[in-house]
């Protein structure tokens, strides 16, 4: 049996559990088996059966509203042992990564993170997954009765797979160690489309001269409903918050479509917008390194370009709405 | 308080990655190997709290003769005392054994450790170490302050930050934040000398089998040339038609 944590947000789930099940389905139907979900408060389990869950395990509890690794690794762990699973999938999220490792330690399973496709093989169990910050991949063999897989960001995409969820409600015993890391604040902006979630990033680097000219990569962002992203020095230098800086010692960056504008490509830079699908580079210079790492690019002054683009691009999402 | 920090002994940002024996082994010729530097924000936040709390902190690494010198350059920035478990660093679970087993005997109330190492990217350790030795867990951990046993941090979440509260003993994954890369410190002339007769132990590792096992690794497939646009439209029209992604 494969158990799949799906992840929620206020009573919805998050595009990433849906990939999160279509992915365990491929893994359950190399291994004849079936798919059950966990879901924390989470939302209509109708909508994970669409995507190959033959089960849900639906757990409501006051005491879970807020995520916290410990409890939330612990139900995960207690829904595994319920159902025999032998392979438990999680994603790359922030909380996914967060509890993975608690999870794997519980269950005395080999975890392997950053997992780029369906097993190369189940027996022995092996996966591909990404190291060296998405220089290089390794296959790893996981030599374990259990399993724990991190599933890559945007790594396997949407199957969908209808099948008839049966749901359960299930109350993992919960003990007061779970509860020994509280959350005291939360500090988000839910209006803005996340870098880990983003289907479509614009990002800007020190080509943009100063923070007075993030105008103009805002207004693409929100053409496209992309989320905005910076290279290192642009958030070294305060024109961007921190969070907003990708590569090797940011955030990875794992969208269909990566925008650089302004951005010379340097490896470090490179390194972790890698596992992006389509990258777009727009430079004043055509020697810079980005153009080698491109799938297309445009020669030219980003104060032209990038307003030109956004009009056309308006005027293109408008006829294709 | 007692601290250890967990150094990751890694090829610099701009190795050129390469493998032999057949793709089974990263090729460590002319690789320059550095501290991991989500570990090096750790050990500079450790360092803030050896001097305005008069904590003690020592480093430790798993690993092959090969990277001391890197557990020393830990030493001239500051740490107190350095211990190598003398074990190739396998996978991710043996690591953690190798590491609990020597918090538990050393009785740490705080081990810092990078969120990530930036060679195998498992993000394991950390986490796998609490677990091992009952301690509280923070990861992506961007601000840290300690007061007696009550700890508050700030971490890193998708799309903005959380603050929480604990106690000690904790295990954090640092990253970025801990302390500004202003604040990283160059080891100087003093600094390397003091290394020099700082204590650094090798213990020998306690039995563990590793759970994983890399039988061979991969580079991407070589990437086709850039498609070079003159105007918007065309690039709109390929980004559409072509590649689909909008
Ligand atoms: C240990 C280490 C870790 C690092 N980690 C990271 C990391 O995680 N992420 C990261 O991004 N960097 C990282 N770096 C820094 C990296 O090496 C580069 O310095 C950085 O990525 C460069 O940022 P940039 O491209 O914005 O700036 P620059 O290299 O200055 O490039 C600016 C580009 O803008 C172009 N430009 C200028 N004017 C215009 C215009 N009007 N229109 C269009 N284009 C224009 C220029 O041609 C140039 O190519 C790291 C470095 C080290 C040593």
């Amino acid at each position: 049996m494969v158990l799949v944590y799906t992840e929620s947000e206020e009573g919805t789930f998050k595009k990433i559990a849906h990939e999160a099940v279509s992915y365990a389905k491929g893994i359950a139907d190399m291994m004849g088996t079936s798919v059950t979900a966990v879901s924390v408060n989470g939302g209509n389990s109708e909508e994970l059966g669409k995507f190959g869950a033959s089960k849900v395990l639906e757990i409501s509890n006051d005491k879970l509203s807020k995520f916290n690794a410990d409890a939330y690794a612990d139900v995960v762990a207690q829904a595994a042992k319920k159902e025999g699973a032998s392979v438990i999938v999680l994603t790359s999220s922030a909380n996914s990564k967060f509890m993975a490792p608690l999870v794997a330690v519980n269950l005395e399973a080999g975890y392997v993170a950053n997992v780029t496709e369906l097993p190369t093989n189940t027996s022995p169990f092996q996966v591909k997954h990404s190291v060296f910050t998405n220089k290089a991949f390794a296959i790893t063999e996981i030599t374990t009765d259990t399993k724990v897989i991190g599933l890559g960001k945007n790594a396997y995409g949407l199957k969908e797979n209808e099948t008839t969820a049966t749901t359960e409600a299930f109350s993992p015993e919960l003990a007061s160690e779970d509860f020994s890391v509280n959350v005291v604040s939360v500090d988000k902006a839910t209006d803005k489309v996340t870098i880990a979630d983003a289907e479509v990033v614009v990002s800007g680097g020190r080509g943009l001269k100063g923070p007075e000219n993030w105008g103009m990569i805002e207004e693409l962002a929100e053409t496209l409903g992309a989320a905005t992203a910076c290279s290192k020095p642009v958030s070294d230098m305060g024109w961007r918050p921190h969070s907003e800086h990708v590569g090797q010692t940011g955030k990875p960056v794992a969208s269909n479509l990566y925008i650089a504008i302004g951005i010379s490509g340097a490896i470090q830079h490179l390194a972790g917008i890698n596992s992006s699908k389509v990258k777009v580079v727009i430079n004043n210079d055509p020697e810079a390194p980005f153009f080698k790492a491109a799938d297309y690019g445009i020669v030219g002054d980003a104060f032209e370009v990038v307003p030109q683009l956004n009009e056309k691009l308006k005027a293109f999402k408008a006829q294709n709405a | 308080m007692k601290i250890l920090v967990c150094i990751s002994h890694v090829p610099d940002t701009t190795s050129k990655i390469n493998f032999t024996e057949g793709d089974t082994k990263f090729d460590t010729n002319g690789v320059q190997f550095v501290i991991n530097p989500n570990d090096e924000f750790g050990l500079t936040r450790a360092m803030w709290f050896k001097e305005k709390q008069g904590a003690s902190v020592d480093v430790i690494n798993v690993g092959g003769p090969e990277t001391e010198p890197t557990l020393r350059k830990a030493l001239a920035i500051g740490a107190d005392a350095a211990i190598r478990v003398n074990t190739p660093a396998t996978d991710g679970y043996s690591v953690a054994k190798q590491l609990a087993s020597v918090v538990k005997d050393g009785a740490y109330d705080l081990v810092i450790a990078g969120r990530e190492s930036i060679d195998y990217n498992g993000g394991m350790v950390p986490g796998m170490l609490a677990k091992l030795t009952d301690a509280n867990f923070v990861n992506t951990c961007i601000n840290l302050e300690i007061e007696g046993d009550n700890v508050t941090a700030i971490r890193e979440i998708d799309g903005g930050k959380e603050t929480v509260s604990t106690k000690l003993p904790l295990v954090v994954g640092g990253q970025k934040g801990l302390v500004e890369e202003s604040d990283l410190r160059i080891p100087n002339m003093r600094g390397i000398m003091q290394a020099r007769s700082k204590p650094l132990t090798v213990k020998e590792p306690v039995a563990v089998s590793p759970e994983t096992t890399t039988a061979s690794f991969e580079k991407p497939a070589p990437k086709g040339a850039v498609k070079l646009v003159d105007n918007v439209d065309e690039l709109i029209d390929l980004l559409h038609n072509e590649a689909k992604v909008i």
